[in-house]
C-alpha cells in the first residue's frame, strides 16, 4: 500500500512531543506526554489500515469501499482504556500532592540505599555467626570439640529439636 | 491408578478437616489411603510376573503433547509398594507421634498425605513432563514437611537449602528430559529407554538428568542437605528422607540405566560420586550424638551404595540393587522411627545421655537391633542378601571392566565395614548401658499401637532375607533388561556355599565390629584428619557470591531515576529496531502527499498544539493544547472513514478535559520546570529520534504490507454471525469479544485504583445525598416546602455565589434526554456508529453535568447507586452473556440471534451480544461515575470539611 506523507509527520511529531514530556519529572507533564503518546499511537494504528474509506457500516456502504474495522475496534477500547489510565494518573498526582505536596518523580531512595551498600545482602547471615542451635546440620564440619579441648568427641552435632519440644 | 492418585489428592486437601474433626485419630483413617493403593499394587504383581505391564493414558494438554500416562512395571512395581506401604505405617504412627491437639497437625498430615500421593505418581509416571512435575512436587512438600512451621531459624534454613539444592538439580533435569525427548523423538519414559538415539544431546540430556538425580538423592557433593532436612519431624525423616524421597534419584537411574548406562560419562559419574558418599557418609556417621544424625549420615552413606549398584548397568548388580533398595527402606525407616520412639519416651536423642534404654524399652530395643542387624548385613536379613549379592556380582562380573570392578568392590568393603561400626555405634548409643551416665529416665512409655509400625517394619525385613528367592523373580523382571556381565546369573537367596562374597561379609562384620571397639581411637583420628571446610560452608558461600552479585547489578543498573530508566528504554528501542529500520528496512517506493487536503491542514494544527505543550508551564493551558490534538484526532478519524472513533474519541477527550480540571484545581498554576539545560538536550534528542523512528515505522509498515488484512472477511462474518450491520461495534462485542473483556476489566480496575488512591478509609464514600445536609442559601426548610422552585434537587447546598442559573436550567432540560439518547445509542449500536463504549461516555457527561451544575450532593442524587456496584454489574452482565452463548451450545461469547414478532413492537431481532454491549456501557459509565466521585465530590468534601484523609478523632498523620 502507498504511504501518505501527512499522516506519518504527524505520527513522527507526536511521539516526539510526548517523549519530550514522558521524560519530564514533573507528573502531570508526564501525563500529557502519555496523552500525545496515546494519541500517536492511535494514528499509527489507524494509518496500517490504509487509505480511507467509507465508514465499515453495511447498507451504508459497500465492503470494498469501507476503511479497515479491525484498527479502528482496536483504537476504540485504547481510546477509552487511555482515559481510565489518565483518571488513574490524575489520582496519583492529586495524592502525591496531597501528601506531600510534590507531584514530582523524585529519586527512588530505595534504589540509591541499594546502589550505595558495597557489602552482602544483610538477610543472608553466615551461619558461623549464627548460635549453634540455629546452625545447620553438618555445617560445622569443623572437629573442634566444643567446651575445650578434651572435653568432647568430634561431632556434626548441633541440637536438632526434641520431639517432646514440638 | 488415576483414580489412586485421586484418592491420595482428595486425602491431602480433606486431611486439615479430619483432623479438626477427630485430631489424630485421622491419621488413622488418612493411613488407608496409601494402605489401599499398596493392595493395588500388590494385586497387579501376578501381571507384572507374567511380564506385562499395566497402562493408563488420561488426555491432558494435547497441544503440549502432556498426556497424564501412568506405567506399571516391575521396577516401578518394587518401588511403589515400598512408598506405599511405607507410608501407611509412617502415617499409623503418626497417629500417636504428634501430640493430642498440637497446633499445625492438620497441615502436617496433608502435606504428608498429599506427599505420598506425589511419590506414588513420580513412580507410576511414564511422560518425561509428567515425571518432572511429579518431582517438582515431592521437592515442595519436602520443603514444606522440613520447614514445619517456620517458627525456627534452622528448619527455615534447612528447608530451603533442600528446596534450593534439589530445585536446581530438577531444573537441570528438567533440560536434560527436553533434550532426551527430542533425541528419541518420543516424550514416554519407557520409549526413551528402548530407543533413546544418540549423539551429543544425549549425552548432553544424559549428565543433566544425573544432576536431578544426584541433588535428589544426597550424593557428594550435594550430600548435605540431607542431614540439614533432620530438623523436620521423625515420621518425615523416616519416610521423605530414608524410604520415599531419597529414592527418586535411585529410581530414576535405575528406570534410565537400561536405555542409558552406556552413554559416556554415566559410570563414571555414578560410581565415582555413589563411592565417595558412601566413604563420606559411612566416616561421618561415626562421630555423630544425635542418634537422628547418625541415621542421616549412614543413609547419605547407603544412597551411595545403592547409586553404585543401579549405575552400574549390569543385571546382577542391578538385581542386588534392587533387593538392596528394598532392605535399606525396611532398615532405615524402622530405625527412625524406633528414634522417634525413644525421643518421645525420653526426651532426647543424645546417645551420650541415653544410658540402660535396652532395659526399661526391651520391646524397642528388639526392633531396633533385628533392624540394625539388616543394615550391617547380618544373616538371615535381607541387607544380608542384598550385601551379599552384591559383593558376589562384583567378584565375578558386574562391570565390564575388571580393574574398576575390583576397585569398586573394595570401595563398597570399605564402606561395608563403616556401615557395620555405625550399626553399632547406633545400638550401643540408644540402649546401652553406659558407666559413668545415669540411666534415662521414660517419662513416656510407648503403647502398642506406636511400637506397631516399626514392629511391622523390622519383621518385613526379617521374613523378606529367608524368603528372598520368592524375590527373585521380580527382581530378574527388571535386572533382564539389562545385560549380564558375568558368566552366569546369581540367583538371591540366604545361602550360595562357601564362596568369596560370604568371605567378605565376614571381613566387613569383623573389620566394623573393630572399627567400633577401638572408637576412642577412631574419634582422635577424624580429629586429626578434620578439613576446615565442609560443603556445606561452600554451599553458603556460593549463595552469598550470588547475593553479592545481585546488590551490585541491582545497585549498578537501578539508579533511582524513572527518566533515566524511560531514557534507557527508548535508547535501546532506538539502537535495535532504529538500526534494523536504517540499514534493511524496504522503504515504500511511491508517496501520495495526504488522503485529502483536509487531513494535512488538521495535521498542522495537531503539530501546532503539541510543540505548544511543550512551551506552555502553565497546566490548565498545556492540559488545553493536548486536548486540541485530541479533538484534531477525532476530525482525522471522521476524515478516514471511521465514525465510531471519531464519536468516542470527541467524548473522551471532553471527559478527560472535565477531569484534569478537577484535580488541577487543587494544584499551583504553573509547573517548575527541574530539569538543567543539558538535560533538556539530551531529553529532545532523544524525543526526536524516537519521533524520526516512528514516523519511518508507519510508513514502511504500510508499504511493506501485502497480505491481505485478516478484516477483509469482516463485513459478512459481522452480518451473518454477528447479526449487526455497524461493523467496528460486532468487532468489538463478538468477533474480537475476549479482547474487549479483558479491556473492559482493565476498566475496572483502573476505576478502583482512581478511587483507592482517593479514599483512604473506604473503597468508595457512601453516597451524598441531599436530605442529610441543611440547605445552603435561603435555609432548607423553606426550599423543602416549595420545591418547585428548584431545578436541580441539590443544588440548594451550593454556596449561592457558586450556583449558576443558566446551567441548572440548561441541565435540568438536557439530562434527561442526554439520558435517553445514550441509552439509544447503545441499543443502536449494532447497526450505527454508537454501542456500549459511546452510549456510557454520553451518559457520563450527563453525570458531569449534573455534577458541575449542582455539585457533589447533586451527583448523589443523580446517580443513587455506588459506583462500584456498576462495575461490578457491568463486568458480570459480559461475562454471563459469554457464558449464556456457551449454555445454548455454542462457544464462550458466541453470539446467538433471535427473531420473533411481537405484537406492539412489529419485528424484534435480538443478539446476545448486545447485552454484552450493555455490560460494556454499565462499567463505563461506572468509571465515568468513580472518577467524579473520587476526584470530583471526595475532593470537594476534603475542602468543606478540612479533611484530607478522613482522620477519625485523636489520629495524628505523620509525614
Amino acid at each position: 500500500m502507498t504511504p501518505t506523507i501527512v499522516l506519518p509527520v504527524l505520527i513522527g511529531g507526536l511521539y516526539a512531543a510526548g517523549v519530550y514530556l514522558l521524560l519530564d519529572r514533573s507528573l502531570t507533564r508526564v501525563l500529557l506526554g502519555f496523552l500525545l503518546l496515546g494519541n500517536a499511537t492511535n494514528l499509527l494504528l489507524l494509518s496500517t489500515g490504509g487509505p480511507r474509506g467509507l465508514a465499515p457500516i453495511l447498507g451504508y456502504a459497500e465492503p470494498e469501499e469501507m476503511s479497515d474495522p479491525l484498527p479502528q475496534a482496536l483504537i476504540l477500547t485504547a481510546i477509552v482504556i487511555t482515559f481510565g489510565i489518565s483518571a488513574f494518573l490524575l489520582a496519583m498526582i492529586h495524592r502525591s500532592w496531597r501528601l506531600v505536596h510534590e507531584e514530582n518523580v523524585g529519586t527512588d531512595e530505595e534504589d540509591r540505599r541499594v546502589a550505595a551498600r558495597s557489602g552482602l545482602d544483610a538477610d543472608e547471615l553466615d551461619p558461623d555467626d549464627l548460635a549453634p542451635e540455629d546452625r545447620p546440620a553438618g555445617h560445622a564440619d569443623s572437629l573442634r570439640p566444643r567446651g575445650g579441648p578434651g572435653t568432647g568427641v568430634p561431632s556434626d552435632d548441633v541440637d536438632l529439636p526434641a520431639a517432646s519440644a514440638r | 491408578m488415576t483414580a489412586l492418585l485421586l484418592l491420595h489428592l482428595i486425602a491431602a486437601l480433606g486431611a486439615p478437616l479430619l483432623v479438626r474433626w477427630w485430631g489424630r485419630a485421622a491419621f488413622l483413617v488418612l493411613a488407608l489411603v496409601p494402605a489401599a493403593a499398596l493392595t493395588w499394587v500388590l494385586a497387579q504383581l501376578s501381571v507384572v510376573l507374567a511380564g506385562g505391564v499395566v497402562e493408563e493414558t488420561t488426555s491432558w494438554i494435547p497441544a503440549l503433547d502432556l498426556a497424564v500416562t501412568l506405567r506399571l512395571d516391575a521396577l516401578s512395581l518394587t518401588i511403589a509398594a515400598l512408598v506405599t506401604g511405607v507410608g501407611a505405617l509412617v502415617l499409623l504412627y503418626c497417629a500417636r507421634y504428634v501430640g493430642p491437639g498440637e497446633a499445625g497437625t492438620g497441615r502436617f498430615a496433608g502435606c504428608l498425605t498429599g506427599f505420598a500421593g506425589a511419590m506414588l505418581g513420580l513412580v507410576l509416571a511414564d511422560d518425561l513432563l509428567l515425571l518432572y512435575v511429579f518431582w517438582e512436587l515431592t521437592t515442595v512438600l519436602s520443603f514444606l514437611l522440613i520447614g514445619g512451621d517456620g517458627a525456627r531459624l534452622a528448619g527455615r534454613r534447612a528447608a530451603s537449602q533442600a528446596l534450593v539444592l534439589t530445585t536446581a538439580g530438577g531444573l537441570a533435569m528438567l533440560v536434560g528430559l527436553l533434550l532426551l525427548g527430542n533425541a528419541s523423538g518420543s516424550w514416554l519414559l519407557s520409549e526413551v529407554v528402548a530407543d533413546p538415539g544418540t549423539g551429543a544431546a544425549v549425552t548432553t540430556g544424559t549428565l543433566l538428568v544425573l544432576a536431578g538425580a544426584v541433588t535428589k538423592s544426597a550424593l557428594v557433593p550435594f550430600h548435605f542437605w540431607l542431614p540439614a532436612a533432620m530438623e523436620a519431624p521423625t515420621p518425615v525423616s523416616a519416610y521423605l528422607h530414608a524410604a520415599a524421597m531419597v529414592k527418586a534419584g535411585i529410581y530414576l537411574v535405575a528406570r534410565l540405566a537400561p536405555g542409558l548406562a552406556e552413554v559416556p560419562g554415566w559410570r563414571l559419574v555414578l560410581i565415582g560420586l555413589g563411592l565417595a558418599t558412601m566413604l563420606v557418609g559411612g566416616w561421618r556417621a561415626l562421630r555423630q550424638h544425635d542418634l537422628k544424625l547418625l541415621l542421616a549420615f549412614g543413609t547419605v552413606s547407603q544412597l551411595g551404595f545403592l547409586m553404585v549398584l543401579l549405575g552400574g548397568g549390569s543385571r546382577e548388580l542391578a538385581a542386588a540393587g534392587l533387593v538392596m533398595t528394598c532392605a535399606h527402606a525396611l532398615f532405615k525407616s524402622t530405625l527412625f522411627l524406633t528414634v522417634g520412639v525413644v525421643d518421645h519416651a525420653t526426651g532426647t536423642r543424645d546417645l551420650r545421655r541415653l544410658s540402660g534404654l535396652g532395659r526399661q524399652l526391651p520391646v524397642v530395643a528388639v526392633i531396633a537391633t533385628v533392624a540394625a542387624a539388616s543394615m550391617a548385613g547380618l544373616p538371615p536379613l535381607l541387607g544380608f542378601v542384598g550385601k551379599e549379592a552384591a559383593f558376589a556380582a562384583l567378584w565375578d562380573g558386574g562391570l565390564p571392566d575388571r580393574t574398576a570392578a575390583a576397585l569398586v568392590l573394595a570401595g563398597l568393603v570399605l564402606g561395608s565395614v563403616f556401615t557395620v561400626a555405625y550399626s553399632a555405634r547406633f545400638l550401643w548409643g540408644a540402649f546401652a548401658g553406659k558407666p559413668g551416665t545415669p540411666p534415662a529416665e521414660v517419662l513416656h512409655p510407648p503403647g502398642p499401637l506406636f511400637l506397631a509400625a516399626p514392629a511391622v517394619l523390622a519383621l518385613a525385613g526379617l521374613v523378606a532375607g529367608p524368603a528372598s528367592p520368592a524375590l527373585e523373580p521380580l527382581a530378574a523382571r527388571y535386572a533382564d533388561t539389562l545385560p549380564l556381565v558375568a558368566p552366569e546369573p546369581e540367583h538371591l537367596g540366604l545361602w550360595h556355599g562357601w564362596q568369596p562374597a560370604l568371605a567378605l561379609s565376614a571381613v566387613t562384620l569383623l573389620g566394623g565390629l573393630a572399627l567400633f571397639a577401638v572408637r576412642g581411637r577412631v574419634h582422635r583420628m577424624q580429629e586429626r584428619l578434620a578439613v576446615g571446610a565442609s560443603a556445606d560452608e561452600g554451599y553458603w558461600n556460593v549463595l552469598q557470591g550470588l547475593d553479592r552479585l545481585a546488590v551490585l547489578v541491582t545497585g549498578t543498573t537501578q539508579r533511582g531515576s524513572l527518566p533515566a530508566y524511560l531514557g534507557t528504554i527508548l535508547v535501546v528501542l532506538l539502537a535495535l529496531p532504529g538500526t534494523l529500520l536504517v540499514t534493511r528496512a524496504p522503504w515504500p517506493d511511491e508517496w501520495r502527499a495526504w488522503d485529502t487536503p483536509v487531513q494535512a491542514l488538521v495535521g498542522a494544527v495537531v503539530l501546532v498544539a503539541a510543540v505548544l505543550a511543550l512551551r506552555i508551564r502553565q497546566r490548565l493551558s498545556a492540559v488545553l493544547v493536548v486536548g486540541i490534538t485530541g479533538y484534531g484526532l477525532a476530525v482525522l478519524f471522521a476524515l478516514q472513514g471511521a465514525p465510531d472513533l471519531a464519536l468516542t474519541q470527541f467524548l473522551v477527550e471532553t471527559l478527560t478535559l472535565v477531569t484534569f480540571v478537577l484535580v488541577l484545581r487543587k494544584l499551583p498554576k504553573d509547573i517548575a520546570e527541574r530539569h538543567r539545560g543539558r538535560e533538556r538536550a539530551a531529553r529532545g534528542t532523544i524525543a526526536v529520534a524516537v519521533g524520526l523512528l516512528m514516523g519511518a515505522v508507519g510508513a514502511v509498515a504500510l508499504g511493506a504490507r501485502t497480505a491481505t488484512p485478516v478484516s477483509v472477511d469482516f463485513p459478512e462474518q459481522a452480518y451473518d454471525f454477528g447479526g449487526g450491520q455497524n461493523v467496528v461495534n460486532v468487532t468489538l462485542v463478538d468477533i474480537r469479544a475476549w479482547d474487549t473483556l479483558g479491556e473492559i476489566s482493565l476498566l475496572v480496575v483502573a476505576a478502583t485504583g482512581v478511587a483507592s488512591l482517593v479514599f483512604l478509609r473506604h473503597r468508595t464514600g457512601g453516597v451524598d445525598r441531599a436530605e442529610h445536609v441543611a440547605l445552603r442559601g435561603d435555609g432548607g426548610s423553606r426550599a423543602r416546602r416549595a420545591p418547585r422552585r428548584r431545578w436541580l434537587a441539590a443544588s440548594a447546598t451550593l454556596d449561592p455565589q457558586r450556583r449558576s442559573v443558566v446551567l441548572e436550567v440548561m441541565t435540568r432540560l438536557l439530562f434527561h434526554p442526554i439520558m435517553v439518547f445514550s441509552v439509544y445509542l447503545l441499543f443502536s449500536g449494532h447497526n450505527e456508529p454508537g454501542g456500549g463504549f459511546a452510549g456510557g461516555l454520553v451518559a457520563g457527561l450527563a453525570l458531569v453535568l449534573r455534577y458541575l451544575a449542582g455539585g457533589r450532593y447533586e451527583l448523589g442524587e443523580a446517580a443513587r447507586v455506588d459506583p462500584g456496584l456498576l462495575l461490578g454489574t457491568g463486568l458480570l452482565v459480559a461475562g454471563g452473556s459469554g457464558v449464556a452463548g456457551l449454555l445454548a451450545g455454542a462457544d464462550v461469547l458466541q453470539s446467538a440471534i433471535w427473531q420473533a414478532t411481537v405484537p406492539v413492537l412489529g419485528d424484534v431481532k435480538l443478539v446476545t451480544s448486545l447485552f454484552f454491549d450493555m455490560g460494556v456501557y454499565l462499567v463505563v459509565v461506572g468509571l465515568v461515575l468513580d472518577v467524579l466521585r473520587s476526584l470530583g465530590a471526595e475532593l470537594d468534601r476534603q475542602d468543606d470539611e478540612d479533611d484530607p484523609i478522613g482522620l477519625r478523632p485523636g489520629e495524628v498523620v505523620v509525614r
